[in-house]
Order: structure tokens, then C-alpha cells, then sequence
């Protein structure tokens, strides 16, 4: 059967240090890569400022991952069993992505909108601007010769 | 029989609404930007009608998804007092 796109977004708690939070992060992603998930792509925003406050915490860690798996793995579910089980989760939430939404996010990581470029810039434009430096080049080469 | 007084209403000259998402091709509504969400709610924020936004039924069900996740991932207020 196709594949079906996921998007997941998680709120850690604000108490965790720098490296336990990525640890964290590093669980989750191994149980979706170990379940027959495929990582597309994922986002860590840092601490960032909530709109209301959650378990009296008003900033969290947010991260968000982006997955590819078969809908009958039930990936998704042990994944949020994963989630509430887990004391730092404050919030999570999962969806599944339609084909605008894909198309969407393809866009979004490949730096097309100035507002995502700014939200994962330590994130994705690093990895992002040396592939376009390398297809730019071979093109100018050409033209020069 | 008296004759009933008519009187004719000068009608009122608005710009015409438009869906946004129809005019500028926009087929998903991102629930990570609040920002972009912001047209679309009021400064208590709640959502905000489509007779006074002009967005499409389609658009304005796929709005009105979209803030209500955002709302639950806590990056826009489920009630609040003045958000603008």
C-alpha cells in the first residue's frame, strides 16, 4: 500500500537541560524509524514562548517531525501512547499531511517563504545552502565555457 | 386609498469581497504560523465570520481547522482578552 505523510508536533517541558531534550527527541525519533516509519524531515524551535500557559510552564521546547509510513503499522498510535506516557510530553498533536500539505512542506524546506527561513534557520539552512551552491554552480561553468 | 410613500435606499458602494486563498492559489493553510492565522480571528481570538472575511467555504472550514490546532499546540490563545 502508498505510503501516508505524518506530521508531528511535540511540546517538551521547559525544565529539561539542552541535552536531555534531545534525547528525548532522539526516543521518539528511533520509534518511528524502528516501526517502519521513514524521517522526511524534523524542526526543533528551541524554547519558544507558548500562548496560554500548560501545567503552569509558559514556554517549551517544540519539535516537529515529518514521516512517511503505512497506514495499517499503526505508527501513529504508538507514538502518541508514547507521548502520554512520557511525563515531559505537555502537548502533542498528529495528523495526517493531504497532497497540498506535502507539496507544502516540500516548499516550506526548501527555504521558499521568508517567514520559514527565519523558524528553522539553525535547523534546515545549513543543510539547505551548500546543495544550492552545488547546483547552481555546475550550471554557471557551463555557460562560461 | 392613500398612497404608500416609497422611499428608494441609496445603496451603499463597498470594494466586493474576495476568498483570499482563491485569488493567490493557496491550497493548505499552515497551523505552525499564527501569524497567518491572525486576518482570520478577532482580538479575543475567536474566529472571525466569513461574511466579514470574504474566505470561500471551502477555505474558511479549512481556517477554521487549522486555528483550532494551532489553539491546542498552544501558539495562539484559546480565549484571551487583547491580542492585537
Amino acid at each position: 500500500m502508498a505510503k501516508t505523510n505524518y506530521e508531528s508536533v511535540v511540546v517538551l517541558t521547559p525544565v529539561l537541560s539542552e541535552k536531555m531534550m534531545q534525547e528525548a527527541v532522539l526516543s521518539f525519533e528511533k520509534l518511528i524509524t524502528e516501526n517502519g516509519g521513514e524521517l522526511i524531515h524534523k524542526e526543533n524551535w528551541g524554547l519558544t514562548k507558548m500562548a496560554y500557559p500548560i501545567q503552569k510552564k509558559t514556554t517549551g521546547f517544540y519539535q516537529i517531525f515529518e514521516f512517511a509510513a503505512e497506514p495499517d503499522a499503526e505508527i501513529v498510535d504508538k507514538l502518541e501512547l508514547a507521548y502520554r506516557r512520557d511525563e515531559q510530553v505537555l502537548r502533542y498533536l498528529c495528523i495526517k499531511l493531504d497532497k497540498h500539505a506535502v507539496k507544502y512542506n516540500e516548499r516550506r524546506r526548501n527555504g521558499e517563504f521568508n517567514k520559514a527561513k527565519k523558524a528553522d534557520a539553525p535547523a534546515a539552512a545549513k543543510p539547505t545552502a551548500p546543495v544550492a551552491e552545488a547546483k547552481v554552480s555546475p550550471v554557471t561553468k557551463d555557460e562560461e565555457a | 386609498m392613500a398612497k404608500r410613500k416609497r422611499y428608494k435606499r441609496t445603496p451603499i458602494v463597498r470594494p466586493k469581497k474576495y476568498c483570499r486563498f482563491k485569488k493567490s492559489g493557496i491550497k493548505y493553510i499552515d497551523y505552525k504560523n499564527p501569524d497567518f492565522l491572525m486576518p482570520f480571528i478577532n482580538e479575543q481570538g475567536k474566529l472571525l465570520p466569513r461574511r466579514i472575511t470574504g474566505t470561500s467555504l471551502k477555505y474558511q472550514r479549512k481556517v477554521a481547522v487549522a486555528v483550532k490546532r494551532c489553539r491546542h499546540i498552544a501558539l495562539l490563545p484559546y480565549v484571551a482578552d487583547q491580542m492585537k
